[in-house]
């Protein structure tokens, strides 16, 4: 049902799913977020982005990124600094960089 | 004698007390149950959504708690302070202290709106609504019965919220109530929802976005509240989206029994972790937790509640006797949803199926149709509420299968 798309980033080629998802979670490391982050916008990672990236990738449950409040609890980063870091739907954001499948609420 | 104790008569607690207590008296075993809930009356939740529109009611969707319950199941009206799980004991706001040898909690889940700034304020039952709690969808009923139009907006706060249709159904009621008043024209209805879409999953949210879409009801989509303003009559989101409203139907915030949380037991919104396939709170295990008070990954819904209940009341004698619990709950659900016009959809999934098209609960037969819109369907809804009294709280058995079936349901796959 999603069409993928390849797209090279970072020099590396990768796979895509339709909403911008990583589809294969061994193409991940560090080079590529960076590659990602700057595709979304996001010109340079600082430790917060980082903080809040290794947060997602420790708890994330079977490769899904954890939601916002999930986020804001474990890591005590406020909803609006997420914002300021990952703008425009900061949990989605994250999940894309940190090479993790989209943050799934339930039915 | 052994002590099983239920905290809250809700739809959960009630179910399961009804069914316990005749699974008791079956097998002639020597237990007392024992229920606590601050509230004397029992609130048929689902109808909370037809109040404000005068489809139902106080008379409809209120009966006394005890009414609901088997004689020799005792009822207190009380207030819970502690769930000391350590050593097997609740303490009561009266002072007095509950021993049990097993625990359900069935505490629900309720609204909070003092969780967003600007939402709980003096414009509460003025400008500010909900239809979330039985008081709240009276005062919208009083609001929209004299309402000369303008922008209603309806917001979801943050998921999981107690059913969560309930604000698109919300909609489209509206529309319809409107359009009969003759002042649609004069209402502008918007949906400001935190999800990307009208609702979670693909398939459901493509019909139901195209429902709304047709309805002239507009979607906010991504929108997460940051704080209200009465005064201004706006709503700003923390990526700086302003939303006016003449009437704000809020869902607020909904979270577990704070003495959940207070006592250890709860995750960052105050619901117990769980088995997801027993309700077995693993880390203590002589606690089970039903309804929506159990972190299930599903909906908050009483149909949840219901399939999860038989499959918990099927298991409990092994578990109590030590034995391996055979039956698994699979996250089977299913929900009317009431489209206005006298018609309404049916949804059907479990913890790995999203809702999908098809005929329920007899595959190719119906009389319920899936993910359309039906006067079937309606009616069904319409008939819940008779089956909720009468056979769902009583904990007797609706004769359709407790686990979800994917016989004569459209795949994603097929459809394209």
């Amino acid at each position: 049902m999603q069409t993928l798309t390849k797209n090279t980033i970072g020099g590396k080629e990768i796979m895509l799913n339709g909403e911008g998802f990583l589809v294969h979670a061994e193409d991940w490391d560090k080079q590529l977020a960076i590659g990602i982050a700057v595709a979304e916008g996001i010109a340079d990672l600082t430790d917060d982005h980082w903080k809040v990236i290794n947060f997602c990738r420790q708890t994330a449950q079977n490769s899904k990124s954890p939601t916002l409040r999930q986020i804001t609890t474990g890591t005590g980063i406020s909803t609006k600094t997420m914002f300021a870091l990952f703008p425009k739907g900061p949990a989605k954001k994250v999940a894309r960089i940190a090479g993790l499948g989209k943050p799934e609420g339930c039915v | 004698m052994k002590k099983l104790l239920i905290l809250g008569a809700g739809m959960a607690g009630t179910m399961a007390a009804n069914k316990l207590t005749r699974l008791f008296h079956e097998r002639q075993l020597d237990w007392q149950i024992t229920l606590v809930d601050p509230d004397a009356l029992h609130y048929y939740q689902p109808g909370f959504l037809f109040v404000p529109f005068g489809v139902y009611g106080g008379d409809d969707i209120v009966l006394p708690k005890r009414r609901l319950l088997p004689s020799d199941v005792e009822l207190l009206q009380a207030c819970i302070v502690e769930i000391d799980h350590e050593h097997n004991r609740v303490q009561l706001s009266s002072g007095e202290k509950l021993d049990y040898d097993f625990l359900i909690i069935a505490t629900g889940a309720d609204i909070h709106p003092e969780q967003t700034p600007g939402l709980s304020g003096p414009a509460w039952g003025d400008t500010i609504h909900t239809f979330y709690s039985f008081q709240g969808a009276v005062a919208l009923f009083e609001k929209l019965r004299v309402w000369k139009g303008g922008r209603l907006v309806v917001n979801v706060v943050e998921n999981p919220i107690k059913c969560p249709v309930a604000p698109l159904e919300f909609l489209m009621l509206a529309d319809a109530f409107f359009l009969a008043k003759g002042m649609r024209d004069k209402v502008q209805l918007t949906y400001a929802t935190p999800l990307s879409g009208a609702f979670t999953k693909p398939v459901a949210a493509s019909h139901l976005n195209t429902l709304l879409a047709i309805k002239g009801i507009q979607v906010e989509p991504d929108y997460l509240v940051e704080a209200v303003n009465p005064d201004m009559r706006t709503l700003s989101s923390f990526d700086g989206r302003e939303l006016g409203y003449d009437v704000l139907v809020s869902v607020p915030i909904n979270m577990g029994a704070t003495v959940v949380g207070e006592s250890g037991l709860g995750d960052d919104l105050n619901y117990v972790p769980v088995n997801q396939h027993t309700m077995l709170d693993e880390r203590h295990p002589n606690i089970f937790v039903l309804g929506d008070a159990a972190a299930l990954p599903t909906s908050k819904a009483g149909s949840v509640a219901h399939f999860a209940i038989e499959k918990f009341c099927a298991n409990f004698l092994d578990h109590v006797n030590g034995r391996q619990m055979h039956e698994s709950f699979d996250g089977h659900a299913n929900c009317f949803i009431e489209s206005g016009h006298g018609k309404g959809l049916l949804i059907d999934f479990n913890y790995v199926t999203e809702p999908l098209p098809g005929a329920y609960p007899v595959p190719w037969v119906g009389p319920f149709s899936l993910l359309k819109e039906t006067r079937a369907n309606h009616w069904g809804k319409m008939l819940f509420k008779w089956i909720y009294w009468n056979i769902l709280l009583k904990g007797y058995r609706l004769p359709i299968p407790t686990d979800m079936s994917m016989t004569g349901k459209q795949t994603a796959e097929a459809m394209n």
